[in-house]
């Protein structure tokens, strides 16, 4: 028997295969197949115009309005209401109206849609977050998404593997957003390209399955194709606690699987990164971008703003304030994630501090709404893009770090350490 | 099938918010799109181009978002081929599947420059820069590939298999 990593098995079981070798073309069957309302509205037109009447599940077609919604302008109002019609006439289980809606990577694995062995595409580039729960998950473009919705298939070349392996105990205010910041500044934003990332190691074992979210969401910046967590306790118990309608596969990476390469950390070492204009892997310790000055922290986006980041920002900027030269947005990923901060009083701790608390949305994260820039200035943004223009302005400027170096920078009013905002607490 | 065109010659990583941002995204209209078709990279480049045209990147072209708006943008603004050194995943599978064309080629898209004169043989994979007078052969494209741009676009692809009705 070929051993297979976990990438591997995932896809061979959804192509009724044995085995696959990557670079093998295979058809696969999804579990899940998502959209919104950017990329769903020419899905479903292609639906329409290849003679779909139903959709091959309905309970496996997911649509969420999240990336323009609540409706920024009129045009956005017609696309939501593309999905909203759809999901109405397919009878979609899984279709989230605004006040059931989450920033998507974030709703689906907290509603128990997507489970561990999963083969899950998404029409979003994010979609790979689903590795965190041991699950396939890539992005695709809305053709496939709509082939999807037809057959119930997708195609895939089989990537090969890199395996990470991080070890060593983390610094103190350095989280997994921290650890693929670093990664994608080692390898490069094509790093990973056509590649699986599978994160492995003693850190990883230990690292909280909100981190984990936040490192397989990026696994993209390094032009992955997918990023994958092995299943463990932590997996098994978050999933448990969402009372998933339908059961679930454990995949494992053979031990010895073949891997085209291997890369190690010490994470003991890192600092808290920044990634500096206009790259995910333009990073720097952030020791080297305390003088950068800012006008606006968002802490938002399917990346980096669960109820783990939620707390942290919190922490940093408990009993201070917002300077006032900047304007702190934080945006809680889910319906969910937002109550169980009101029960903590972190909504209370942003709100004492001047920041605005906005329902969940995309927004300002690919400069949709909620926080757009002005010609020249920055923003310090727990998201994933740092791209010119990605939050307003062709010439402002996005700097990407963790919640809690977010929110100490909203504090000084310039990129900071959170250990200065604390000093001497 | 063979194209005629001149180039318009990128850098490396262009990315999906540079061929169309988001702030022109509250629309899907393949035409409305096409009007701001890279225009966070080049704001010209819609006005100067001419339809047929060749766009040429270097590594990683396409990266960041699944946007199926950016390959439209680009198809619909009358670009006939793009050529890079090496494409971001999901913007390549985007191409194969609305049928835009596409090709890796290396030394050819380190070598071009913006004004070159470009005759390419899309089905041999063989790109002459008649400018620079050279000839180069792109990556071919595995077969299972090459069938769905055969079937103009992966749904006629899946039509044609029984894969749907």
């Amino acid at each position: 028997m070929t051993k297979m990593t976990v990438t591997e098995k995932i896809l061979a079981a959804h192509a009724g295969k044995e085995e696959v070798r990557p670079g093998d073309y295979i058809m696969a069957r999804v579990d899940i197949a998502l959209g919104n309302d950017i990329t769903a509205p020419i899905a479903i037109r292609e639906f329409y115009q290849a003679g779909g009447k139903k959709v091959f599940d309905s309970t496996k077609v997911v649509l969420v309005p999240d990336h323009f919604a609540p409706n920024k302008d009129i045009q956005s109002a017609e696309q939501c209401k593309i999905l909203r019609d759809f999901a109405r006439e397919q009878k979609l289980k899984h279709y989230f109206e605004i006040g059931r809606m989450g920033v998507e990577h974030a709703l689906l694995p907290e509603k128990g849609i997507v489970l561990p062995g999963d083969l899950v595409i998404g029409a979003d580039s994010h979609t790979c977050t689903y590795g965190a729960l041991g699950a396939f998950a890539t992005g695709v473009g809305s053709t496939d998404l709509a082939a999807a919705m037809l057959s119930g298939e997708a195609w895939f070349k089989v990537p090969e593997t890199i395996k990470f392996i991080y070890y060593g105990v983390l610094p103190p205010y350095v989280s997994g957003k921290d650890l693929i910041l670093y990664t994608i500044g080692d390898i490069g934003v094509d790093g990973a390209l056509y590649r699986a990332m599978e994160f492995s190691g003693e850190t990883i074992d230990k690292l909280s399955i909100d981190s984990r979210f936040t490192m397989a969401n990026m696994a993209i910046e390094a032009g992955a194709k997918n990023g994958i967590f092995a299943v463990d306790s932590c997996t098994v118990n978050y999933v448990t606690e969402r009372n998933a309608t339908r059961g679930y596969t454990i995949y494992k990476s053979d031990e010895d699987a073949e891997y085209c390469e291997v890369k190690e950390y010490d994470v003991s070492k890192i600092e808290p990164q920044v990634a500096f204009p206009h790259l995910p892997s333009n990073t720097r310790p952030v020791s080297e971008a305390s003088h950068i000055k800012i006008d606006q922290v968002i802490i938002g986006s399917c990346t980096n703003v669960r109820i783990q980041d939620l707390r942290e920002a919190a922490r940093v900027i408990k009993g201070k304030s917002v300077s006032r030269h900047v304007r702190m947005i934080v945006i809680p990923a889910t319906q969910d994630i937002y109550r169980q901060a009101m029960k903590e009083g972190l909504i209370d701790i942003f709100l004492d501090a001047k920041a605005a608390v906005s329902t969940p949305t995309c927004g300002p994260c690919l400069g949709g709404h909620m926080g757009i820039l002005a010609k020249g200035e920055r923003a310090v943004s727990t998201t994933n893009r740092n791209f010119v223009g990605r939050m307003g302005h062709p010439e402002s400027e996005v700097y990407l770090t963790n919640p809690a170096v977010a929110a100490a920078s909203a504090v000084l009013g310039k990129i900071t350490h959170p250990d200065e905002v604390l000093r001497g607490e | 099938m063979n194209i005629k065109g001149d180039a318009w010659k990128y850098g490396d990583d262009i990315n999906t918010d540079l061929i169309i941002p988001a702030r022109r995204m509250s629309t899907s209209e393949p035409e409305e799109l096409a009007k701001y078709c890279l225009e966070d990279e080049d704001p010209d480049f819609v006005k100067k181009m001419k339809t047929g045209d060749i766009l040429v990147g270097l590594k990683n072209f396409g990266c960041g978002s699944s946007r199926e708006h950016a390959p439209l943008a680009i198809k619909h603004a009358g670009v006939s081929l793009v050529i890079a050194k090496t494409f971001a995943r999901i913007f390549f599978r985007n191409c194969i599947n609305i049928g835009l064309p596409i090709l890796e080629a290396k030394e050819c898209a380190e070598e071009a420059k913006t004004g070159d004169r470009f005759e390419v043989d899309l089905d041999q994979g063989v790109i002459k820069n008649i400018t620079q007078g050279k000839t180069y052969q792109s990556t071919p494209f595995p077969g299972f590939m090459q069938e769905i741009v055969r079937a103009g676009g992966l749904i006629n692809y899946l039509k044609a298999s029984g894969k749907i009705s």
